[in-house]
């Protein structure tokens, strides 16, 4: 190729190394790609302007500017957000969709760096529901502790997560039955087995599908109850429940880079067979882990209903599948994790506005396979190198 | 109810497996040759939906079955070929790029579908058949078709040369590609065929077995397709009886709704219906353990290079 008269030419030679930026860069290549293809198909599904259509999604998922210079002002004269606006609404919002995600992306990430594919974070997150719901509302009586009765309903929820991701685990490592296949298919009988008692089974009340508003102790305290003596926090629904996600990921972070289990994961897998060789037990730790992350996804549950404040036959459906492409875009780095899943919070409260509906599951769809497609490119690198006058000679001669 | 309903009954039940069976009857034997050929793809039930949705669109608009059929299995396929480019030019993970598949079909069905939702369905061309009475003609043509494919499909696999080809591509892809097999694009066309076949199946189900379009309309379908597929063996006939009998299963709280049924009749008590719902999903893990034991016929099945990406030059199958 010619270029300002210097002979160049195209060199593309395998990395050896894998320097840290590769991660970042292709996260966020696969975001922006992402993007602009999604701008494509809302022109074709005849939404307005894409980039307004962005815009929107930005806006209701973080609030503006202007919002928030209002909200600093106003915390700093304790007074009231101007206008009866919520100026931190957003971003309250947005944390709130945020814990249960950053829970399942947590569960699939300890899985998949053992590349355990524990599709099932759904349905473990509806059977921790399940079992919060139990104890709040059938097993301890409404004057209970709140943190009392807040930390039973996460063992409940922990527990039963653990006991549904337990089946996947012990079928895998004992049987070598594939986890894709039990797990996907434990999320539908999840699915069924809350509709069945809350639709019409046992645990409905009347014609609601639903359990009925909990008991006071059994609800995440919300920041609005605040209201009287720091005004600005009125109408904000944010709950602790973001710093259980952020204590969970610190946890998961010191297990996979800090104790030796986590080195054990992290051989198994990179290299199945060099840990055999190594004396670690492969049935074993599929087990251990398949557990934890069946539990992480059962914590997820029981917050996400105390932040609810029911179960109901409508419970919230997708968020394992959005935990996997959160996993992916933090390339599996438990930290990265938190800021991924903020970022997906608001996605998913900014698209909920916004017809069609199926736009986040269609932009995660682009996205996963944006990141997963462009890894082998990263593993390359691509250079523009000048052809020395003598070799173009050369060249030319053997022609 | 006498011996004579009885047996009329479990007539119209057998014939109803037959009909919600079949769609998942094209899209096993499709995977089943996407495997066959070495390429894993769990984007069934994301290509289905793509298929249900732009099938039931085109009937929609040009109120014709046939293009709605062929619409489901073009963008089924087109589904297919972004899959097979990751997987096999771009060498990505096949489980995650499967998972893609399967989101981007959901997503992109649930935005170009919301207008069908809810809306009027063919209507079916009833002719009047002994024992069965009056049935839809083109489920009957559905199901007849089925009925052919499944056998072709075995006979193309195991006794011709393009079917000895393709598994010799997922068995030992180095060994084909030295024998002159163009690994790559036999890859390419198998996974392309089962998109095909996926968004065929998805389209039979919008169009023809359960008519109509909302959102999610497969309900797991084209997962469990990938379950029977292992416990098929590889094997089209095989696919074709598990179909069946997962066309049974999916029916079965339909059926036992019916209050002519003897004992077994859930019409009084609605909440055990709920419950039965969970059936297909439980029988699946179920096949998959008892196909686990049969630990040699598994291996027998499975291709050696399944979910493998082939690199021409490197070192390996």
């Amino acid at each position: 190729m010619k270029l300002n008269g210097t002979n160049y030419r195209l060199r593309v030679e395998a990395r050896l190394d894998n320097p840290r930026w590769i991660g970042l860069a292709s996260s966020v290549i696969g975001v922006l790609l992402a993007l602009f293809v999604g701008g494509f198909v809302l022109k074709a599904a005849g939404a307005q302007d894409p980039v307004a259509t962005y815009k929107v999604i930005f806006k209701e998922g973080f609030g503006t500017f202007a919002d928030w210079q209002a909200g600093v002002n106003a915390l700093a004269t304790n007074t009231s957000c101007p206008k009866g606006k919520l100026c931190f609404g957003p971003l309250s919002d947005t944390l709130v969709k945020a814990s249960p995600i950053l829970l399942t992306t947590l569960a699939c990430i300890i899985a998949f760096r053992m590349r355990l594919w524990n599709i099932g974070a759904d349905g473990q997150m509806f059977l921790g529901a399940w079992a919060a719901t139990g104890v709040a509302v059938f097993l301890l009586p409404k004057t209970t502790d709140r943190w009392i009765m807040l930390t039973a309903m996460g063992l409940a929820g922990t527990l039963a997560g653990v006991a549904y991701g337990f089946i996947p685990g012990f079928l895998k490592a004992r049987l070598n039955i594939s986890e894709i296949i039990t797990t996907l298919m434990l999320n539908y009988v999840g699915y069924k087995w809350i509709e069945y008692f809350v639709v019409v089974g046992p645990w409905s009340i009347g014609d609601f599908e639903s359990t009925g508003r909990f008991p006071a102790p059994a609800t995440w305290p919300r920041l609005t109850e605040n209201a009287e003596k720091y005004p600005i926090t009125a109408g904000l629904t944010v709950h602790p429940g973001i710093f259980l996600g952020i204590a969970a990921a610190l946890l998961i972070a010191w297990i996979l880079y800090r104790s030796r289990w986590g080195y054990e994961i992290r051989v198994i897998g990179n290299n199945p067979n060099a840990a055999r060789y190594a004396g670690i037990s492969l049935a074993r730790n599929i087990i251990l882990v398949m557990c934890l992350s069946g539990g992480l996804a059962g914590l997820a549950g029981m917050n996400e209903v105390a932040a609810l404040r029911e179960l109901n036959g409508r419970f919230s459906r997708g968020y394992g599948f959005t935990g996997v492409i959160v996993a992916w875009l933090a390339r599996l780095n438990p930290l990265a994790a938190i800021l991924v899943a903020i970022l997906f919070g608001g996605l998913l409260v900014g698209t909920k506005l916004i017809q069609p509906q199926g736009i986040a599951s269609m932009l995660q769809g682009v996205i996963l396979f944006v990141v997963v497609g462009t890894e082998l490119l990263f593993h390359y690198r691509i250079q523009l190198e000048k052809v020395e006058a003598v070799m173009v000679q050369k060249a030319e001669g053997v022609s | 109810m006498n011996s004579v309903e009885l047996f009329t009954l479990s007539i119209t039940i057998l014939f109803g497996a037959l009909i919600s069976g079949t769609p998942l009857l094209f899209a096993t034997i499709g995977e089943i040759f996407s495997e066959k050929a070495g390429v894993m793809n769990l984007g069934i039930e994301g290509m289905m939906l793509i298929g249900a949705m732009s099938g039931f669109a085109v009937w929609f608009n040009t109120g014709s079955i046939g293009l709605g059929l062929l619409a489901g299995m073009l963008l089924g396929g087109l589904l297919a070929l972004l899959h097979a480019f990751i997987t096999i030019t771009l060498r990505a993970d096949q489980v995650v790029s499967g998972l893609a598949v399967t989101l981007l079909g959901g997503g992109f069905s649930s935005i170009l579908g919301q207008p069908y939702v809810g809306q009027r369905v063919p209507t079916p061309f009833t002719i009047a058949l002994p024992l069965l009475g009056n049935i839809a003609a083109q489920q009957l043509t559905l199901v007849i078709l089925g009925l052919i494919f499944a056998p072709l499909a075995w006979f193309y696999v195991n006794r011709t040369r393009p079917g000895l080809d393709m598994r010799s591509v997922g068995e030992h892809p180095s060994a084909a590609d030295s024998l002159g097999i163009n690994v790559y694009l036999t890859r390419y066309t198998y996974v392309i065929f089962g998109g095909m076949m996926s968004g065929f199946a998805g389209a039979t189900m919008s169009l023809i077995t359960d008519p109509g379009w909302v959102d999610g309309k497969t309900s797991g379908l084209g997962w469990i397709a990938v379950a029977l597929v292992i416990f098929a063996a590889w094997d089209p006939i095989r696919g074709m009886w598990v179909s069946y009998f997962f066309g049974l299963l999916r029916r079965l709280p339909l059926d036992l709704q019916n209050p002519a049924l003897p004992l077994i009749s859930t019409a009084n008590n609605p909440s055990v219906g709920r419950l039965m719902d969970m059936l297909p999903y439980i029988a699946t893990i179920l096949i998959l353990i008892i196909g686990s034991r049969d630990s040699i016929r598994r291996r027998l099945g499975a291709p050696a290079a399944l979910g493998t990406p082939y690199v021409r030059g490197e070192r390996g199958l």
